[in-house]
């Protein structure tokens, strides 16, 4: 067991007011240049709207400096831990995101282009797709590769629309009206399913930590339009039947889909196309570099085989003899977002996977899986700490996912709790797990190929210390957060529509309101 | 505004000879004879213990709520030896070495309107408790029985202690939620036969599940789905076809959705969305199965209690001729997802009594568990 | 080009050989591949990845990812009049530094406390885009509008279970072909219709003939735009409300949020839902990567418990006085799930949504007032101008914002030829709607910001009286 002691850590604390409280009436943040004389000669600008639409009253905005606007959100950005601090947030594998790349996409060349161009003019941008969609496809085996997704779960949307294409061109729409995921899968799989007008069958988990073939057997049929799956899940387990699970679910006549989430630990170990999937899906923002930025933009990459290529979203890129063009897929579903996705999380990837290389990636899908066996290995030393499916031997893949049920048993403190702590040591709250849970109190780290075995024994040391916290001062933790920017949020009254406040106008007439009256009484 | 801590009242009741047949192999401890031959087996009362470990939870707001015990080992013993000092109920009669003691004490902590009951027992404490208080105040179970069919038990004592704590405290993860109470025939079990009967429903404290600022918006809760789904079942079931209800909260929701309370605690059958027969008896089933038109009939029911059955357990109404004239495809078994996912193995039990009836309905079955999505269970016979 | 430096690669702290030793030494594993034992052999790939060589050196990455970058001519090197869904605005330098901060570029999901700087952000979002369109309950930003539109459909059939929507004809393709993916098509379970309502040949506005016509008791949703997608402010809005309301079906209003400061907010003329873009509140076009949605309604119940969206609501904490910030309605089914589910959230555009909030801080109500108007001058000058090259004609010349459709007919030239000769001369000629809209003939949609002067628009203008001479 390492023997390093968390260090000590207090955010930023700045009691920074909303923004809507700030600035002073007739301060300006920006001003916009007088029209010419020609320009002004057409007349004040509210006479070139029909009367009926014309503002009456200014937007009751805030009235700042750039300088105080700048220090505002400054302020509030030193009251965000992100990966300053150490972040093993499991399943979104939080790797660095070269500052290379920030760079460029400020360029004019990224940043003040628009998707309306005509292609001989967006040669470098449609190069760089195209160059991208060649390393997705010597990772996958698949034939092509759309961006347009925003994200993973717009991934997972997009194979649903793909999915009704296909149905609509063999005749079977109506018929095949059932997508089979299973209870570890991402929510987003019977989510997007559900919104694109399927009925969802989901297996359980079974020994061994993933769901039997025969509950496949029993889950598949003429109904079947496709299977929705990851692999490994985000326990760590790997399932070993998945070539078997996809054959099956192909003789039914549905396609199998690969939700590759868990992509980091299988990089160049295992390709999707060779297990015989028909179509998968890449996070661009998690294993490839992209930024979280607290949720997106994103860009989840959907791959799939020739015979499914016809029905991609438009436009695809494709490279001419001329050069680079854009293309309709002879039946595309047509758009799931508007253009051609966030092209500039795509350029994040590319020079992500230039700067690793064949190799690179190999060798961070190894360094994932080593790191998280270590972690495993110090966590489980740690009093109160358990993991899933403990009979279940042997290395588990680029995560494992933990519980503290017998810290809750017997101390009280559960990982809510734990995890609010946690950020006391300058470290960031893991991943819990999907719901619902199978496992109590359970947590989700991932190490993967960027945090240092310094890093990983500073995570474990903060969890073991905490821990000691919860069986000898349960209150410290059951109180925390105690170095934080604010204190522990009392989010109850957000369920009420009577005191949830999604708008500082509605804070005002729910809150400030009431509390005046309060107060007049 | 959050509830502050403060002035709650707890009732602790325990059923001293709780558990007492597990340890020496009998079935339970119900009826003074089996409890004699458990004593003369050497068993050793573990209700007692077990409370107290419970009761360790609720240190920290001793002095801010007030805790009502019976005296001596119904749970003065208990409280003592967690360190706690309650007010001991007065003028209850001595006890008589059954059910009668924890129900006369139950009905003194409905006069005293505590705000949250915590008995030490088993199924049959369970059966006692509910059959006193039924949905009026809130009850949990610290689990030391030897039945434990009803839904109303903490994990663990230690986790019914803190689910305790949690609601006394006032905290907002504290959900309460009703719950099945079964108990077995216990006479009939001894004799290798199991017969089990839905006693009631209670009123249990659970603890929510944390959501987490969720990367992909949480699932729905079952309560939400359950609702939608029934309603989604009423609205597409034919108007000609006979619809079995088993017993429960969750085919409650769709005698509601259906506009009728009917039975909670036993199967009813409804034609075009009315109830056509309450409370039916096997042979009343198998009249009305005669009678079905061209539309046949179809069972809703529900995994019943917590420890994953489907039929043989509460609804044996629902008989093995039953089932086996309405036939398997037509069966359909609504639960909450969640409910489903605690259950470890990942296994839903029939005992039907019929052999060949259990072994039709085993295999894998699709679970409803909301609108448009069903989850595949492994479907088994009951070894015991 | 291989990394120098004995094989650590700077992406990789565990990359060098001690690390690794001394990993496996602790867990006493024999090898890392011993670690993959759970990968059954026929599973595993067995070849050599067939990428192109790695470029680990940033020194050589950046040279390589400028030569492909250099091959796009962007819009400040040319003179771009092109928008329909993506604008060229004036992204103020701040806004650029806010969103490049690491703390808001790293974030996750941690714990309210650990995000709450990000969190208020996302709250003074909501609450300054709520003030733009007079709405008190605003979710957290979805994909795209299109996405917005889908998502508010959909929630207006889910609210009173219609299964049509009746749009206008003249939409943005793009927009529309969003919302009919997100109604699904004929056939599955969910379809609802999506009905084109014409337009006033003169005005460019809604047909209210049209609109009566196909307005019935099927009709879900009356979905408007304002500014419209040809520019035109519609400006019977009030009056469609009430018809929709009428028709008991909600009305909703897809907005450019950088109008409002001189454009009414749709809450004042009706709207229940209102939808629209976040990219022109400060976000780089990026070729389309700037792209972001908002919903807004009303604060009810009925309407709050069908967002899609992740909702945030500020909240009291521990500490007297002081306040946080809390996902709401994160369940989001408690109301009773309706029989359709809801539709999905996941990642969205949230690092955008917090330059938006810089953006709308900074502009303040002046700023915005301002913005709006030097828009409406400068385009209606353009207008003006281009209505005067002999065989142009602006085809709803009157009440519009920031684009106007121009007709090209009179010149016996095709638009894909009239930008073609543009292109040649470093100007992006307005978007072709010759193909989406033949009714509109040779026709394209030019959109002029507060980035165009007057002498931009003289050398458009002077470059096209040569083009079409």
């Amino acid at each position: 067991m390492s023997d390093v002691t968390p260090r000590e850590y207090h955010q930023a604390r700045w009691n920074e007011p909303v923004v809507m409280e700030l600035g002073a009436p007739g301060r300006r943040g920006i001003t916009f240049a007088a029209p010419e004389a020609e320009v002004a000669a057409v007349g004040p600008a509210a006479e070139l709207l029909p009367p009926a639409m014309r503002r009456k009253a200014l937007p009751l905005l805030p009235e700042m400096t750039e300088h105080d606007t700048l220090r505002h959100y400054v302020r509030l950005s030193q009251q965000v831990l992100g990966m300053v601090g150490i972040s093993l947030f499991g399943t979104c594998t939080m790797k660095y995101n070269p500052r290379l790349s920030e760079a460029l996409g400020l360029r004019p060349q990224m940043a003040e282009i628009h998707p309306l161009q005509d292609p001989a003019t967006l040669q470098g941008l449609l190069e760089i797709v195209w160059n991208f969609e060649q390393i997705l496809k010597a990772l996958s085996g698949m034939d092509r590769f759309t961006f347009q997704a925003a994200g993973g779960a717009d991934a997972a949307y997009t194979h649903v629309c793909v999915t009704r294409g296909w149905l609509e061109a063999t005749g079977q729409l109506g018929q095949r009206d059932e997508i089979v995921t299973s209870i570890q899968a991402h929510p987003c799989n019977p989510a997007t399913a559900a919104a694109g007008g399927f009925k969802v069958i989901s297996l359980p988990l079974e020994e061994g930590g993933y769901p039997s073939i025969e509950a496949l057997k029993a889950a598949i049929g003429p109904r079947t339009a496709a299977l929705m799956i990851n692999n490994p899940d985000d326990m760590g387990i790997y399932n070993p039947h998945m070539k078997e699970w996809v054959r099956l679910v192909k003789e039914a006549g549905g396609l199998a889909f690969y939700d590759h989430a868990n992509f980091n630990g299988v990089m160049g170990k295992i390709r999707a196309r060779d297990l015989g999937f028909d179509a998968c899906m890449f996070m661009l923002h998690k294993t490839f570099g992209g930024p979280k930025g607290g949720g997106g933009p994103a860009t989840g990459a959907y791959g799939c085989t020739e015979e499914l290529a016809r029905f991609l979203p438009k436009p695809m890129v494709n490279k001419t003899a001329s050069g680079f063009a854009l293309d309709i897929p002879e039946k595309s579903v047509g758009k799931v977002r508007e253009f051609m996705g966030n092209l500039h999380i795509v350029m994040r990837a590319y020079a992500w996977a230039r700067g690793m290389g064949a190799d690179g990636i190999n060798e961070a899908s190894d360094i994932s899986v080593l790191a998280n066996n270590y972690m495993e290995k110090e966590l489980l030393a740690v009093r109160g700490v358990s993991k899933s499916h403990p009979d279940i031997g042997g290395p588990r893949m680029e995560m494992t996912r933990y519980s503290l049920g017998t810290l809750k048993e017997e101390t009280g403190i559960g990982v809510g709790e734990v995890a609010n702590r946690m950020t006391d040591y300058g470290v960031d709250a893991p991943w819990l797990a999907h719901e619902p849970w199978h496992f109590p109190e359970p947590f989700t780290p991932e190490a993967g190929e960027l945090w240092s075995k310094e890093d990983i024994d500073t995570w474990v040391a903060v969890v073991r210390k905490v821990c000691e916290e919860a069986y000898a001062n349960p209150d410290l933790v059951k109180s925390a957060p105690h170095n934080a920017a604010i204190g522990k949020v009392q989010g109850e009254g957000c369920e009420d529509p009577a005191r949830w406040a999604t708008t500082w106008r509605a804070y005002l007439r729910k809150h400030r309101a009431a509390s005046q009256q309060q107060a007049a009484e | 505004m959050r509830r502050e801590a403060g002035g709650q009242k707890l009732g602790v009741v325990v059923n001293p000879i709780a558990g007492l047949g597990g340890r020496v192999g009998l079935k339970g401890t119900d009826g003074p004879e089996t409890l004699a031959r458990a004593r003369a087996l050497g068993a050793v009362p573990t209700a007692g213990p077990r409370c107290a470990l419970a009761l360790q939870s609720l240190a920290p707001l001793a002095d801010r709520i007030e805790i009502l015990v019976p005296p001596g080992p119904m749970g003065e013993e208990s409280a003592a030896a967690a360190g706690l000092r309650p007010r001991i109920l007065a003028g209850l009669p001595p006890p008589a070495g059954d059910g009668t003691d924890t129900r006369r004490a139950v009905a003194r902590f409905l006069e005293e309107k505590v705000d949250l009951l915590l008995f030490a027992g088993g199924d049959g404490t369970a059966r006692d408790v509910v059959g006193v208080v039924g949905t009026e105040i809130p009850i949990l179970g610290v689990p030391t029985g030897v039945k434990m069919h009803s839904a109303v038990f903490g994990t663990s004592p230690r986790a019914a202690g803190q689910t305790a704590a949690h609601l006394l405290a006032g905290e907002p993860v504290i959900r309460l939620r009703e719950a099945e109470v079964m108990d077995l025939d216990e006479e009939a079990l001894r004799q290798g036969r199991v017969s089990a009967s839905l006693y009631g429903i209670a009123r249990v404290p659970h603890a929510r599940g944390l959501v987490q600022a969720s990367k992909a918006g949480a699932r729905p809760d079952d309560e939400a789905a359950l609702d939608a789904l029934a309603r989604v079942i009423v609205r597409d079931w034919p108007a000609d076809r006979l619809m079995i209800l088993g017993c429960g909260t969750t085919t409650r929701r769709i005698r509601r959705a259906m506009g009728f309370e009917g039975t909670l605690l036993g199967v009813d059958v409804a034609l075009g969305g009315r109830l056509i027969a309450a409370d039916a008896n096997e042979a009343q089933l198998l009249r009305l199965l005669d009678r079905a038109g061209e539309g046949g009939a179809g069972i809703v029911a529900s995994v019943t209690g917590g420890q994953g059955f489907l039929f043989g357990r509460g609804n044996q109404q629902i008989s093995a001729e039953v089932i086996r004239r309405v036939g398997r495809d037509n069966i359909m078994v609504v639960t909450g997802a969640a409910k489903l996912a605690t259950l470890d193995p990942a296994v839903l039990h029939v005992d039907t009594g019929s052999a060949e009836v259990d072994a039709m309905l085993a295999g894998y079955m699709k679970i409803y568990t909301a609108p448009g999505q069903r989850m595949v269970m492994r479907v088994g016979a009951a070894t015991g | 080009m291989e990394a120098q430096g004995g094989g650590a690669h700077p992406w990789m702290a565990n990359s060098t050989e001690e690390a690794k030793a001394a990993m496996l030494r602790a867990i006493g594993a024999p090898s890392i591949e011993s670690l993959f034992a759970q990968i059954p052999e026929d599973h595993r790939f067995r070849g050599r990845l067939d990428l192109p060589p790695a470029l680990a050196s940033e020194v050589a990455l950046k040279r390589h990812m400028l030569e492909l970058l250099k091959k796009n001519s962007d819009c400040e090197q040319n003179l771009s009049f092109l928008g329909s869904g993506i604008w060229q605005h004036h992204v103020p330098a701040i806004v650029d530094e806010v969103v490049g901060r690491t703390e808001f570029l790293t974030s996750v999901w941690g714990t309210p406390s650990s995000d709450h700087g990000r969190n208020q952000a996302w709250f003074e979002f909501c609450s300054m885009l709520g003030e733009l369109v007079g709405m008190e309950f605003v979710g957290l930003p979805v994909y795209s509008w299109g996405c917005a539109i889908g998502n508010a459909v959909r929630m207006a059939s889910r609210l009173n279970g219609r299964r049509e929507v009746l749009v206008p004809a003249g939409m943005d393709p793009e927009r529309l072909e969003v919302l009919k993916q997100y109604c699904e098509p004929e056939g599955s379970h969910g379809h609802i219709a999506v009905v084109p309502v014409a337009w006033e040949a003169a005005s460019g506005m809604l047909d209210m003939a049209d609109l009566k016509a196909k307005l019935s008791s099927r009709t879900a949703a009356v979905y408007i735009e304002n500014p419209g997608s040809f520019g035109v402010v519609e400006a019977r809005g009030a009056e469609i409300g009430k018809l929709a309301r009428a028709a008991g079906a909600e009305f909703i209003v897809g907005v450019d949020p950088i109008s409002l400061g001189v454009l009414a907010p749709p809450a004042e003329y009706g709207a229940d839902i209102v939808v629209g873009t976040i990219q022109t509140l400060g976000a780089h076009m990026m070729a389309g990567g700037g792209a972001g949605g908002f919903i807004a309604s009303r604060d009810e119940e009925r309407y709050a418990r069908e967002y899609p969206t992740l909702n945030i609501s500020i909240a009291p904490t521990d500490r007297p006085g002081e306040h946080g910030f809390a996902l709401s309605l994160a369940h989001q089914s408690s109301y009773g799930m309706r029989e359709e589910g809801k539709d999905w959230t996941g990642n969205s555009v949230y690092l955008t949504t917090i330059g938006c909030a810089a953006y709308m801080a900074l502009l303040g109500p002046q700023g915005f007032r301002e913005v709006g108007e030097v828009i409406l001058q400068r385009s209606h000058h353009a207008a003006k101008v281009l209505g005067g090259i002999k065989g142009l004609r602006v085809a709803f010349p009157c009440g519009f914002f920031k684009e106007f459709v121009v007709n090209f007919d009179g010149t016996g030239r095709t638009v894909a030829q009239v930008n073609a000769a543009l292109r040649a001369k470093g100007i992006f000629g307005g978007r072709d709607l010759s193909a989406d809209f033949p009714a509109l003939g040779q026709s394209a949609l030019y959109a002029v910001t507060e980035v165009h002067t007057a002498e931009d628009i003289a050398r458009l203008a002077g470059a096209l009286q040569e083009i079409v001479a």
